[in-house]
């Protein structure tokens, strides 16, 4: 049933809403403390227990996916809601911001494959398949 | 006219997933004629909704961008905290622990810099420019991180309205570059086998801005950068309105 996939979806946000806001609570601050976070760790444990004991239906999964495939419209949504003209006045921080973390990353990316020493690049990987075709493999190339 | 108006009034909520899916339309256009796929659709259709969201605010001169517009107030409903927090933690199921393994070590280290690191930076600007409450910076630091974690982490504390558009703005532009940037400077980085692409992936975050940058330098790369990309939402959403925003407030008081 597509609706036990959104109770299930709903139990689990709820769930995470309440301790999030209990951990606030303990920690002494009017704030949801990781609730979402919390709320994501239910519903992947809950998928797992679920694949586990065979009871996971197309049905439930529809329910979960939906909302799922729901959220780039709904960040949309959220955007186009905000005060933008106020937050226009800030402008730089935006593109400093944002540049900033890029370049970063970037040079992150560089320093960690550097350090890590050398593997084979994608072309070597294909090159040797190629080689070892007669030995049967596997590839997945599902993409999220 | 009016009765027009009235029916997408009575209607509010059906009304935004209208307004909304044409928008996303006409972002799918945008991306695929104007940027030839360059730029993924979804990074198109939310700095379409915050110009919106400005020239809305500017034409009622109110708060809340175009929800504010009394057919369109079921922007306020689909854009809440609501269903928001909804659609993202309904996300995680799609994250398979199985397949989180194959990233190893490398991959997790990668996603813990990929969160921390961008926090940081977006923290000092933020202070730079003058936000030194704990809030705002944490806030404009996890927009930093991600256009997901900046909106999700400064409800959860409560921030006001034009930090949150910041954030968001801040965490688009982001992904926009690394779609943009990344064939640019791949070779440089040594983007060219799989490990190097789960690295890029939990280092950069957002999947669209990851595998849009990963498509345009390699298609086959793809799947690798998605997968540790994946997590860095999830991981975002769960350390900055908590340990990260409890050592900002540690570190510069309320």
């Amino acid at each position: 049933m597509t609706i036990s996939g959104v109770a299930l979806l709903a139990i689990c946000t709820l769930l995470g809403g309440l301790l999030g806001d209990l951990l606030g609570a303990a920690l002494g601050v009017k704030a949801n403390v990781g609730g979402v976070g919390i709320a994501m760790i239910f519903l992947i444990a809950g998928r797992l227990w679920l694949i586990r004991h065979g009871q996971l239906s197309h049905g439930l999964k529809t329910g979960v996916e939906f909302w799922g495939s729901f959220y780039i419209p709904i960040v949309v949504a959220m955007a186009a809601q905000q005060n933008v003209v106020a937050a226009v006045k800030g402008g730089p921080v935006v593109v400093i911001a944002g540049v900033g973390a890029v370049a970063v990353c970037f040079a992150m990316v560089a320093l960690i494959g550097r350090l890590s020493g050398r593997v084979e690049t994608m072309d070597e990987i294909e090159a040797r398949e190629l080689i070892e075709a007669n030995v049967p493999h596997f590839k997945s190339g599902r993409i999220g | 006219m009016n009765m027009m108006s009235h029916v997408l009034a009575a209607n509010a909520l059906i009304t935004a997933f209208a307004a909304v899916g044409i928008l996303m339309w006409i972002s799918g256009a945008i991306s695929k004629y104007l940027t030839f796929g360059r730029i993924h659709a979804s990074a198109i259709a939310i700095m379409l909704g915050l110009a919106l969201a400005f020239f809305g605010g500017l034409a009622t001169g109110g708060e809340k961008g175009v929800a504010d517009l009394p057919a369109l107030t079921g922007i306020g409903l689909m854009g809440g905290a609501m269903l928001r927090d909804f659609a993202i933690v309904a996300t995680a199921f799609e994250v398979d622990v199985i397949h989180a393994r194959k990233a190893g070590a490398i991959g997790a280290i990668a996603l813990g810099l990929g969160t921390v690191v961008p926090f940081i930076l977006g923290v000092f600007v933020a202070a730079a420019f003058g936000y030194t409450d704990a809030v705002s910076m944490t806030t404009i630091g996890a927009g930093a991180v991600t256009y997901i974690v900046g909106p999700v982490t400064g409800a959860a504390i409560g921030a006001s309205s034009p930090v949150i558009a910041l954030s968001i703005a801040t965490g688009v532009f982001k992904a926009v570059i690394v779609m943009i940037g990344t064939p640019f400077v791949a070779k440089m980085i040594g983007l060219n086998n799989p490990r190097s692409a789960m690295v890029f992936g939990g280092l950069m975050g957002t999947v669209s801005g990851v595998s849009g940058g990963l498509a345009a330098t390699d298609r086959r790369l793809v799947p690798y950068g998605a997968l540790t990309a994946t997590f860095h939402t999830g991981l975002g959403c769960l350390v900055a309105p908590s340990i990260l925003y409890f050592a900002v407030r540690a570190i510069v008081g309320e």
